[in-house]
């Protein structure tokens, strides 16, 4: 089995008395792609700002490969480097065109080279079909066009482990598909991802595990087939049954 | 009105009106800076800086700037502090300025949503390079219209300079009324060099605005 790149060890974390997600402990593998589900407010998109340390824990401990990460350190700047993360959304910078928002932190934070930079990221561009857009600013592109930019942006960091927080929730059904495939096709190259995200039958497809998440707590961690066909908590089963409709006539 | 007059103390207020234009971008380039930094500070919640800078800012736009001259030039000296009526005009206007301009900036500021510092963090930078990078570029732009309004404001408010003997427009037109009480000639001559210092800032400043909501971002 591969190592394990990501561990997390009972991670607590409470906004004032409210315990958001409660003793949480898993970890994720090299090349594997975690998908997490549950209801609203379960706390699956805090997990992901906890792993990058956008949010402070009470207690636990995020690893990634063997460092922890600390909120508020001094090398988090550098950690978050090798964790890409797109948001739900309006993440792109709107006063920089595409191609600049894809090579402002490799070049002012990695210091690499401008050409080379702009070179993959053209590369990267083509690849998620946007070439074309290159001198675009985010206010002309739709939906899915900005998130398949974020998604190359987070790419061109090289990150190790990359983090997706319903980034097609704000998305119209089209550009829906055209962002889940890219994230597929990522997923093929032996990517690590973690996912959060409300598309049941692309988490089905996309997932090596599904982690179902409920009142911030883990309640089921399994692969994608027994949890959408033989989910063993009552829970589970309630969650699963909102996506299912009955004939009304 | 005497034509003769007007022609003869021209050179008066153009020296005049030189003086107040250069003690007016002094002040307003220090209170740009000193805004800049209140802004930030209260945009970071640094802690202690931003009690301060919010007490400095209740303070500033709570007083007339007349008093606060009055203060530096006056009070200042008794204990020690002197210095020229030069150099006291553009602290006081720096000190007034500079919390308006830290409001203009601050407006801009929080009109940017949270997720664009979160992602530029994301990407690894440092809260000092997000804010460069990514979160000021888009302040700054917003900012421009109050901004705008506050050099206009502040140009204004040289107009008090006199009362620290500083021999600005306003000291030489009273000059020149005690002297020869050659009254309307005299604020003629003070509306018309005001006039001259400030429509070209305000026709630049509906021009920075114009080009910022309309080229801005390729939209």
């Amino acid at each position: 089995m591969a190592e394990s790149l990501l561990t997390i060890e009972h991670l607590t974390k409470k906004f004032d008395e409210n315990v958001v997600l409660d003793d949480l402990s898993f970890t994720v593998k090299q090349g594997e792609v975690i998908v997490v589900v549950g209801s609203s407010g379960c706390g699956k998109s805090t997990l992901l700002r906890c792993i990058n340390a956008l949010e402070p824990i009470q207690s636990g401990k995020v690893k990634l490969s063997d460092e922890e990460i600390i909120y508020g350190s001094k090398t988090l700047a550098k950690q978050r480097q090798q964790i890409g993360m797109v948001f739900q959304s309006y993440d792109l910078f709107p006063h920089l065109n595409v191609l600049d928002n894809i090579s402002l932190a490799p070049v002012k934070v990695q210091k690499r080279n401008k050409s080379e930079v702009r070179e993959e990221a053209m590369e990267l561009l083509k690849r998620v079909g946007l070439e074309d857009k290159a001198m675009s600013y985010p206010r002309q592109l739709s939906g899915g066009q900005k998130q398949r930019v974020a998604i190359v942006r987070a790419l061109c960091m090289h990150p190790v482990l990359l983090l997706f927080d319903e980034v097609t929730a704000a998305l119209d059904p089209e550009m829906v598909r055209e962002v889940l495939d890219v994230m597929l096709g990522l997923a093929q190259q032996g990517r690590t991802m973690i996912i959060v995200t409300h598309e049941m039958q692309f988490a089905r497809a996309i997932a090596d595990r599904i982690l179902f998440i409920d009142k911030g707590k883990i309640v089921e961690d399994t692969d994608p087939d027994t949890f959408f066909e033989h989910p063993s908590t009552e829970r589970a089963k309630q969650f699963l049954n909102i996506f299912n409709f009955e004939r009304s006539k | 009105m005497s034509i003769e007059f007007i022609q003869k103390y021209i050179p008066l207020y153009v020296d005049a009106a030189w003086l107040t234009v250069r003690i007016g971008i002094a002040g307003i380039v220090l209170s740009i800076l000193l805004g800049l930094l209140c802004a930030v500070v209260v945009y970071f919640k640094t802690p202690v800086l931003r009690r301060i800078a919010m007490v400095y800012i209740e303070i500033s736009r709570n007083t007339p700037l007349l008093i606060q001259l009055f203060f530096i030039y006056y009070a200042l000296p008794k204990i020690g502090i002197r210095t020229d009526a030069a150099v006291c005009g553009m602290a006081g206007l720096a000190f007034l300025g500079g919390s308006y301009m830290a409001e203009a900036f601050r407006s801009g500021l929080e009109a940017i949503e949270n997720v664009q510092m979160e992602s530029a963090l994301s990407l690894g930078m440092k809260s000092s390079q997000a804010l460069f990078y990514v979160i000021l570029p888009q302040a700054l732009s917003i900012s421009v219209p109050a901004f705008v309004a506050n050099v206009i404001f502040l140009l204004k408010e040289t107009s008090v300079f006199s009362a620290i003997s500083l021999m600005d427009l306003m000291f030489t037109a009273k000059d020149l009324i005690g002297q020869y009480y050659k009254t309307t000639e005299s604020l003629f001559l003070l509306v018309v060099f005001y006039l001259i210092i400030l429509l070209p800032v305000s026709a630049l400043g509906s021009l920075l605005e114009r080009r910022l909501r309309h080229a801005g971002f390729g939209s």
